[in-house]
């Protein structure tokens, strides 16, 4: 059996769903649980071609209820499982992905956004970010990285099965119809080669010995009888998420610091964002951009010094500010003027950006 | 000097006297399968998962590993750590709500997948955990709260034939049986040859238990065994349904 599926570095020209497909084998991934929707059925027609040659396993099963449940029995098993979903399926997604938020199962789960609410369009939006970040009942205690291109599909697959497995919160790749459908350049590679340790999983059921005689039962659940022994826990939770969130949060930012407007947008529309901004500065305006990797958790600070030096920021967004809800928020009671582009599940180009950032310069 | 009950070995001592109510079935079938996990010398390899409902308060029950999940979500855990890691012995332990509404379509495919793992399902005519209401296997007539004149078939159906639907469902390997409390030992039989089944990697088992809940049915003890001896059985027959004897055949 081939050990790697990828060895040194290849250049290639392919789908993000393709994409995914490799980086969770390349990440080391031991199993996959899933149920078709559009746009990220791929992941599993690739992840089930690939599969048996590398000694993988996959599962499709009933419905995303049941998919996001087996995948946290994998994890429970200590294999790094992981699965895919969009739209409706993202909505049934939030009742399992709730319980791996109370009992703090590293699952990965891979969301490629189209058009909501409900069926919608099956092609793209950034409406799955509210639900995605803060979707399940609770405070949304998970991390989710949201990708702009296909190269960072790539690395923030890899990236995200570590983070579960090493913070144990689970973690979520938000993508879109987008990157799941369209080609587009990047290099592969082996992450071991590259200096990336592959965080390892570990069992919660069914280690060695005989519990209760060689080891403690593990016994996990997610329903308290008593209100102060669910505080109790959570405030340990909440505590150790403000403790990781400075080593998990990522953004990218243009002269943020030094700009009249500072465009904020994430995934693909920060790629036409950067054009925007590209072309701006090269007229000599004093434009920036700050994108945020992470939207949950999100890097506040980097955000709030962003929104304290700028005049304005511009919030752009294929939804109905979805985003801004989480920048308003982290940004509440800064100086800056807040401004909107929101085209709810279309896409948006430089063009339209440059349009707008002209209006309020 | 006071004679203490045998627990089985793999009940945990710290967790007892159990919180399920005073007489409820719950206590019977959890010594029925600690038992058969003792008799089988396989309290290492069993992971637990029980739902919500009163199989929730079986949590720490076991000195096995043990997931609780959501209502009617056992079964889809249990078959992802069964997938992940074949060596397991899964055990998806839940309620008649749990099992027959909102985790039906679990249990269906579950089923039609022959999954390797044991469901046990704890039939109680009802949902006991919020309070005595009506449950797929409410039986025609039957008062709960809500279904305070009698459930009445023609406006909310007959009770559920759960072993039937899943011996009707799975393909040869599987093993299907209906036991009672009131039959200990041919309960404890039903679910060892379910573990054995698993153990023997046949395929699906799944056992239903005639339960009491004294509590909601507002029984006293002579009431609570009329019920599920005479009253119960009316609906839902014990005895054995498919047994794995006939492998598949492999196809010509
Ligand atoms: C999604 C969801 N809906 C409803 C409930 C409330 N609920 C908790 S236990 C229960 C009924 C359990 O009845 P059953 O499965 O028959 O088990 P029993 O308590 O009788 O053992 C319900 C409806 C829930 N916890 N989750
Ligand atoms: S409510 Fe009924 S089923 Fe639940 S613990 Fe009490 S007696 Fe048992």
């Amino acid at each position: 059996m081939p050990e790697k599926p990828i060895q040194g570095e290849k250049r290639v020209f392919m789908t993000g769903n393709e994409v995914v497909a490799y980086a969770a084998l390349t990440a080391q991934a031991d199993i996959m649980y899933g149920y078709p929707i559009t746009p990220q059925n791929e992941i599993m027609h690739y992840w089930t071609r690939m599969a048996p040659k590398y000694g993988k396993k996959f599962l499709q099963t009933e419905d995303e209820l049941s998919a996001g449940f087996t995948t946290v029995g994998g994890v429970l098993a200590g294999r790094k499982a992981f699965t895919a979903t969009a739209g409706p399926g993202n909505t049934l997604m939030q009742e399992p992905m709730s319980m791996a938020e109370a009992m703090r199962l590293p699952v990965v789960l891979i969301v490629q956004q189209r058009g909501g609410p409900s069926t919608a369009t099956v092609i793209y939006s950034q409406q799955e970010v509210t639900m995605t970040t803060l979707g399940g009942n609770g405070e949304g205690l998970r991390i989710v990285y949201s990708t702009s291109d296909h190269q960072e599909l790539f690395d923030y697959t890899i990236k995200a099965f570590n983070t579960a497995w090493k913070y144990r919160f689970p973690t979520f790749v938000l993508g879109d119809g987008y990157q799941a459908k369209m080609r587009e350049s990047l290099t592969m590679y082996d992450p071991e080669e590259k200096g990336i340790e592959l965080v390892k999983p570990e069992p919660y059921v069914g280690k060695p010995g005989v519990p209760g005689v060689d080891r403690a039962p593990g016994h996990y659940r997610n329903t308290y009888n008593v209100e102060e022994e669910l505080y109790e826990v959570l405030q340990g939770y909440f505590k150790d998420y403000d403790r990781i969130a400075p080593e998990v949060t990522e953004y990218k930012e243009i002269a943020a610091g030094e700009s009249d407007v500072v465009v904020v947008a994430h995934g693909v529309v920060a790629r036409a964002a950067k054009a925007a901004v590209e072309e701006l500065r090269a007229a000599g305006k004093k434009v920036g951009l700050f994108r945020p990797v992470t939207l949950r958790p999100l890097a506040e600070k980097e955000l709030r010094q962003a929104a304290n030096s700028a005049k304005r920021l511009l919030i752009v967004e294929s939804a109905q500010g979805q985003l801004a809800r989480l920048i308003k928020d982290a940004a509440y009671g800064c100086s800056a003027e807040l401004h909107y582009l929101f085209k709810p599940g279309v896409g948006i180009t430089a063009e339209e950006v440059v349009e707008k950032v002209q209006t309020i310069l | 000097m006071t004679v203490k009950p045998a627990m089985p070995k793999c009940w945990r001592v710290e967790s007892k006297p159990h919180k399920f109510c005073p007489g409820c079935g719950h206590g019977i079938v959890l010594k029925a399968l600690g038992e058969a996990i003792d008799e089988l010398g396989i309290q290492d390899k069993v992971v637990f998962g029980c739902d919500i409902g009163c199989s929730l308060l079986a949590w720490d029950f076991f000195n096995v590993d043990t997931v609780q999940t959501h209502h009617g979500r056992t079964t889809p855990v249990i078959t992802g750590i069964k997938r992940a890691n074949p060596e397991l012995i899964g055990v998806a332990y839940m309620g008649d709500g749990g099992g027959y509404a909102i985790g039906s379509q679990h249990l269906v495919n579950a089923a039609a997948r022959n999954e390797k793992i044991t469901v046990i399902l704890v039939n109680n005519t009802q949902y006991g955990m919020t309070g005595g209401q009506m449950a797929p296997t409410t039986m025609p007539g039957q008062k709960t709260e809500t279904s305070p004149y009698g459930r009445d078939p023609e406006a909310t159906g007959y009770p559920t034939q759960g072993p039937e639907m899943v011996a009707a469902i799975t393909r040869d390997g599987a093993y299907v049986a209906r036991g009672t409390v009131a039959n200990f030992k041919q309960l404890k039989g039903y679910i060892k040859k379910a573990l054995e089944n698993q153990l023997a990697g046949n395929g699906f088992s799944f056992v239903e238990a005639l339960s009491l809940c004294p509590t909601n049915w507002r029984t006293n003890a002579a009431e609570t065994w009329d019920f599920v001896e005479k009253q119960m059985t009316q609906y839902f027959k014990v005895g054995e349904l498919k047994t794995p004897a006939s492998k598949p055949e492999e196809a010509k």
